[in-house]
């Protein structure tokens, strides 16, 4: 039963990520109908990006943990922003009312160059960040395990849920959001009724890569090392939650999120941790197959 | 005078600096955001604690660089004339190139099958060269699926993969050779190809393309943890080499047989093998070439093109989506896996290493950079591909970078490849009429 509890805790945490990653997919999705393949990268920029800030700011001697951690999120958040906002002013908008699969080959290109990119600007090995945040609680002891849940955990939980409300009132309630939804439904209904839609589309990339930030650094505080090539798997895991979820719905990603992180803890709890990818992409092609529009998602109907 | 200098005014009129110079300004104000973290800081000492390095001329280079690049781009866009939007019409090289294709490809294979006997080639030169035929026939296959088909497949080293261990595992426990694992190995590849296929071609093009890369590693994971059977990350090795009707390539052949060498009475010498696998992988990717230039004028190689092009209306007209893209999945499927063997045989040594994704974007790029469906643009871009990172350390370091730039660049400039070639093979009405937007 602890072993179960103390699962289900590190299942929530890494859900909370893959949920934040899934949201850039779904947001992109309903409004394009783009598999941003590049969005991985954008994550793995936001952790380059939140461990440098660490750094800077250890440098610049400010070292009160709660207001590094503050800043480092606002630093991460702007320029990983800017990233998301460039790869879809270069690499997608060029693309609208190309062939059909253009936007993903070139999605791809670009996950390539980014990967590639900050490989050659950063050097290929692994980078460790000494824990910023140590402790934890412990909930229970059962014989000699122990379940707990450290500050990160928790500090991961609580933001990813903070982050969740404030998106939901964007979406919900301002000027932005309700350009947002109409993009989703019509995009050239939507231009017609004023809607700018080039500038709603910019934003919404904009505010995906910044959630993918926050994502990125919650990873670089949990697991304390990144490379260039995290993106890849995150990334792909990510898209699943969104699939799972209903890809095009938010709440479904981020239900997506916590349900994969959930079967990856228990499967490597459980079973082995070699094959906890293989139940991944699993999940994946049986989601596709016998629920395509995945748990919350709306039916696509197919016009001519 | 004043004729001379009447075409002048209108264009020097219509540059607008003010608007330029706001324009530019922004762009090295994105750029500035953009290279500020990542490369005006550099994260260096792995060991320990790491620590910074500040590189702040690299960042005011990039932003002077981008400032004046925009500049000069809308500087020639007024001059020029605002380029049209990109049409997929192909360049005047790409134009040559498609009206003289039955000459070059003639001209291609003679140089090609002549190679060996050049006097510049050397060891060095033939191993170069059959590395880019057999990227030339994985492209060539890959072709017949995103090509011809229109289906997006992420994941085409699986079947690059299966061929290579289904040869060298047949080889390790029942002893065959490469002549008779050949065949079985294709069959395995396509058999694997039509298990992924039948449950996931329904889906929507993009759905697939994740869904391949998805079976594209969990064979890698497979082929990585399966020690007793595939000896995980430590590979397999000691493949036997292919026989040339039975005649080893080897100097002291085993009692019995007669090498090579001795049956011809010529001197020993290494260059005989590489020679060789050479004109093997060249046969090869020859019938892959002949078989897709056949296939595409039989009733599923239509089928293919229509459903690319359309794929209610080919639902509307009978044909069966599922099954024709499913031969399509398998005979590409089928090519890979005969380039595997082939890959296994050549290098005796084999490891899950040689299956990533990164080998799938490659051969897909290949495609891509060529012109889906041209078979002469795939085998430019397979050269480039492969030689461009012989020519040099630095290359490797930026060959991916410069891969994954090509391809975004290709699909904002040229969506149908720098050999356009998408087009239908035959058509109802003459060119011009009803000309089909991609």
């Amino acid at each position: 039963m602890y072993y179960f509890l103390q699962q289900l805790i590190n299942g929530l945490t890494l859900g909370a990520m893959y949920g934040l990653i899934a949201i850039g997919y779904s947001m992109v999705y309903g409004i394009i109908g783009m598999i941003n393949f590049a969005h991985g990268e954008i994550y793995m920029i936001g952790a380059f990006i939140s461990i440098i800030s660490f750094l800077l700011l250890g440098v610049l001697g400010i070292t009160w943990v709660p207001l590094a951690l503050l800043m480092v999120l606002i630093l991460a958040m702007i320029f990983t922003a800017t990233y998301g906002w460039a790869v879809e002013r270069l690499a997608y908008r060029p693309l609208r009312g190309s062939f059909r699969l253009a936007p993903l080959i070139s999605a791809i290109g670009m996950s390539i160059f980014l990967q590639n990119y900050v490989q050659i600007l950063q050097g290929a090995n692994v980078k460790p960040l000494p824990p910023v945040i140590t402790g934890g609680y412990v909930l229970g002891t059962e014989g000699n395990f122990t379940v707990q849940i450290s500050n990160i955990q928790i500090m991961i939980m609580l933001l990813t849920v903070v982050l969740m409300v404030i998106f939901s009132i964007i979406i919900a309630k301002t000027p932005l959001g309700r350009a947002q939804r109409a993009c989703e439904q019509d995009l050239g209904m939507a231009a017609l009724c004023g809607v700018n839609v080039d500038r709603t589309i910019s934003l919404t990339f904009v505010m995906g890569a910044a959630l993918a930030a926050v994502a990125g650094l919650m990873a670089t505080l949990y697991y304390g090392v990144i490379d260039f090539f995290i993106g890849f798997l995150a990334g792909i895991k990510a898209f699943t939650a969104a699939v799972l979820g209903g890809i095009g719905s938010i709440p479904g990603a981020m239900l997506g999120g916590l349900l994969l992180g959930l079967v990856e803890a228990f499967w490597s709890g459980y079973f082995t941790t070699e094959y906890k990818d293989v139940a991944a992409f699993s999940i994946l092609v049986i989601v596709l197959i016998f629920l395509p529009t995945g748990l919350l998602g709306k039916p696509e109907i197919e016009k001519v | 005078m004043p004729a001379a200098a009447r075409p002048a005014v209108p264009e020097a009129a219509r540059f607008d600096w003010t608007r330029a110079l706001k324009e530019a300004g922004l762009a090295a104000f994105v750029a500035f955001m953009l290279f500020l973290p990542l490369m005006g800081f550099r994260l260096v000492g792995a060991e320990g604690r790491l620590g910074l390095e500040y590189r702040p001329h690299w960042v005011v280079i990039g932003v002077v660089v981008v400032f004046f690049g925009h500049l000069l781009v809308s500087f020639l866009r007024a001059v020029r004339g605002v380029p049209a939007a990109p049409s997929g019409r192909a360049g005047p090289i790409a134009r040559y190139i498609n009206t003289h294709a039955t000459w070059l490809a003639v001209a291609g294979v003679a140089l090609a099958f002549a190679l060996p006997f050049t006097p510049f080639a050397n060891r060095y030169v033939v191993d170069v060269a059959t590395t880019v035929l057999i990227y030339v026939m994985l492209g060539w296959g890959l072709n017949i699926v995103v090509g011809l088909a229109g289906l997006l497949d992420l994941g085409y080293v699986a079947f690059y993969a299966v061929g290579a261990y289904s040869y060298a595992l047949f080889a390790q426990w029942f002893g065959l050779g490469f002549w008779e694992a050949l065949p079985i190995a294709g069959v395995l590849a396509a058999t694997f190809g039509i298990l992924l296929g039948f449950p996931v071609l329904r889906l929507r093009g993009d759905y697939l393309a994740i869904v391949t890369l998805g079976f594209g590693e969990i064979i890698r994971i497979v082929l990585l943890n399966w020690y007793p059977v595939t000896r995980g990350p430590d590979g397999l090795s000691g493949i036997p080499r292919p026989t040339f009707f039975g005649l080893a390539f080897t100097r002291r052949p085993p009692e019995g047989e007669v090498a090579f060498h001795q049956f011809f009475d010529i001197p020993y010498s290494g260059l005989h093998r590489v020679i060789f696998l050479y004109y093997l992988i060249l046969l090869l990717a020859l019938l892959t070439n002949w078989f897709v230039l056949r296939i595409r004028k039989l009733p599923v190689g239509r089928a293919w093109e229509a459903l690319r092009e359309d794929e209610i209306a080919s639902k509307a007209l009978g044909i069966n989506p599922t099954n024709t893209k499913l031969t399509a999945f398998a005979l590409g499927a089928m090519f890979g896996g005969f380039a595997g063997s082939f890959f296994a045989t050549r290098q005796g040594f084999i490891s899950p290493e040689s299956f990533t994704f990164i080998e799938s974007a490659t051969i897909l790029a290949i495609v891509v950079l060529g012109g889906m469906g041209s078979q002469i643009g795939v085998v430019l871009a397979a050269a480039v591909i492969v030689i461009l990172p012989e020519l040099g350390r630095e290359f490797e370091q930026f060959r991916m970078l410069l891969f994954g730039a090509a391809m975004v660049g290709i699909m904002v400039w040229r969506p149908r490849g720098l050999l356009a070639s998408r087009e239908p093979t035959i058509r109802l009405h003459a060119k011009g009429e009803g000309e089909p937007s991609g």
